[in-house]
């Protein structure tokens, strides 16, 4: 089913270069061949695994930080007071600014752009966890306190269990959002990175090798999710009854 | 170890801010070995009571000792399982010491053989229940508390968990104390009754059963049901006349 929808893509893309022309939407081969120049001399590899990584740290740091902050806020009335004028105005502020400014204090660095896009999915995932903790079941609390569970084991085996589907949606959605805000990082101050070959297409109008990167990229993307995303959160809803 | 409660007085403040009395002067004691029941009309306060005694409710007045660390199972209305858990880790998670011949041995008294594997959500409620009643005692607890344990269950699984339950008591020397609106299932299981009344909750009468629980007869029983239906008509009749 899934082959199929990427086989409708792909034909529907053809047609359209057909109808618009090759100059302003080249057909499928001709990006195919560049992306497989660009394969060659290994630059699409290493441009790719650096944009990764940048996911990958900026991902786990905002999802760390973002869990504990959320749960935190959750569970304590005052924390939750002091953080909320912040969440609001660290929400809405558009991530454009938050790089920039990240650049500019920071100066045109790795650790910059790590912590302008954490920054960017940080928010998100407090609001989620906070919810998350808020829904904590307080029957279970009672239990676990009247059997004196200790504390790692109440918070392992009843807690955690509870935050999971909120920890997998703020993991979802804060994915989503970090592969969008990496390239715009990357293409404003990085040497290297898919978001940074995008930008030189961008200033040489090369549609092609636009397209090349575009595309390794979201296959990437698919690919994380569907191999790793999707089973996960099958395996934390083990145990709830099949919907029909 | 024993359990000592003495409570003058619990208030609750409702949504508009007014304070109402739920529990008035309730004072008792119960000795290891020793069924205590309180007994008294739905929403008369019986689980405000129990919170106070298990510790997860502090703000009241008087007095509730037991002896620091006493391990408490209980048993609560709704069986509070972990719905991620199996049956035996939810088990274990509370008692993760103890071992497997304890364990099947357990199951096999509450019939609970075979669904170890089994997640809370695919039990019918009886079987919950005995699961809730399986970790409770797993832990090996000196005070065992039970909050209507039999309620919404039929007549005829009630009546066998009642025997279950009377069973894993004998021979044990925990404090246990069963909370029930069922004056029936007090009688078959009970040593002490302690009667409440409608909120605010006072002790109406306690009420000392002598003869052992296996010996009670069908007669025995209404017997000592008749004399506590007098005994509460009695305290009414004299509330109401003073």
């Amino acid at each position: 089913m899934r082959l199929l929808s990427v086989g409708l893509f792909v034909v529907s893309w053809w047609i359209v270069s057909l109808l618009v022309g090759s100059a302003k939407l080249p057909p499928p081969p001709s990006v195919l061949q560049v992306m497989w120049a660009e394969a060659k001399t290994g630059a699409l590899f290493l441009n790719l695994g650096v944009t990764l990584a940048r996911v990958a740290l900026s991902f786990a740091l905002a999802m760390a930080l973002g869990t504990a902050i959320g749960y935190w806020m959750g569970r304590v009335r005052l924390a939750d007071r002091l953080g909320d004028p912040w969440l609001i105005i660290l929400l809405n502020l558009p991530a454009l600014v938050v790089i920039v400014l990240a650049y500019i204090w920071a100066g045109l660095t790795e650790a910059a752009a790590i912590a302008a896009i954490a920054i960017n999915k940080l928010p998100t995932a407090v609001v989620t966890l906070r919810e998350g903790a808020r829904a904590l079941d307080p029957a279970l609390d009672e239990m676990a306190s009247i059997f004196a569970l200790p504390r790692a084991r109440a918070f392992r085996h009843v807690v955690l269990p509870q935050l999971a589907p909120y920890i997998a949606a703020a993991a979802r959605s804060g994915l989503a959002l970090i592969w969008k805000i990496v390239l715009v990082a990357e293409f404003l101050g990085r040497p290297n990175g898919v978001g940074f070959e995008i930008g030189v297409a961008f200033q040489l109008f090369d549609i092609p090798l636009l397209l090349a990167y575009s595309l390794s990229f979201a296959a990437i993307v698919f690919a994380i999710e569907t191999v790793l995303v999707q089973p996960f959160e099958a395996r934390l809803s083990r145990w709830r009854p099949r919907a029909a | 170890m024993r359990l000592e409660v003495d409570i003058s007085s619990k208030e609750y403040a409702n949504a508009a801010g007014e304070r109402r009395e739920v529990l008035r002067n309730i004072a008792f004691t119960l000795l290891p070995g020793e069924v205590g029941v309180i007994v008294g009309p739905s929403g008369c306060g019986k689980t405000t009571l129990l919170r106070i005694l298990t510790g997860l409710d502090r703000d009241f007045q008087g007095r509730v000792s037991r002896p620091e660390h006493a391990r408490i199972g209980m048993v609560f209305q709704e069986p509070r399982l972990l719905p991620w858990r199996s049956v035996e880790d939810n088990i274990r998670l509370v008692a993760p010491e103890i071992d497997a011949a304890r364990l099947s041995a357990l199951f096999a008294v509450l019939e609970l053989s075979g669904h170890g594997s089994h997640f809370p959500g695919e039990l019918s409620l009886g079987l919950a229940r005995r699961v809730a009643l399986a970790r409770a005692l797993a832990i090996e607890p000196d005070l065992l508390v039970l909050d209507e344990p039999f309620a919404s269950l039929d007549e005829a699984l009630a009546a066998r968990l009642r025997e279950e339950i009377a069973t894993l008591v004998a021979g044990r020397s925990m404090i246990t104390l069963l909370v029930t609106h069922n004056l029936d299932d007090a009688v078959r299981l009970g040593d002490h009754l302690f009667l409440l009344s409608a909120r605010p909750a006072r002790i109406l009468g306690a009420l000392p059963i002598a003869l052992p629980r296996e010996a009670r007869g069908e007669a025995d029983i209404a017997a000592i049901k008749a004399s506590i239906v007098r005994q509460t008509n009695g305290a009414r009749r004299e509330r109401d006349a003073s």
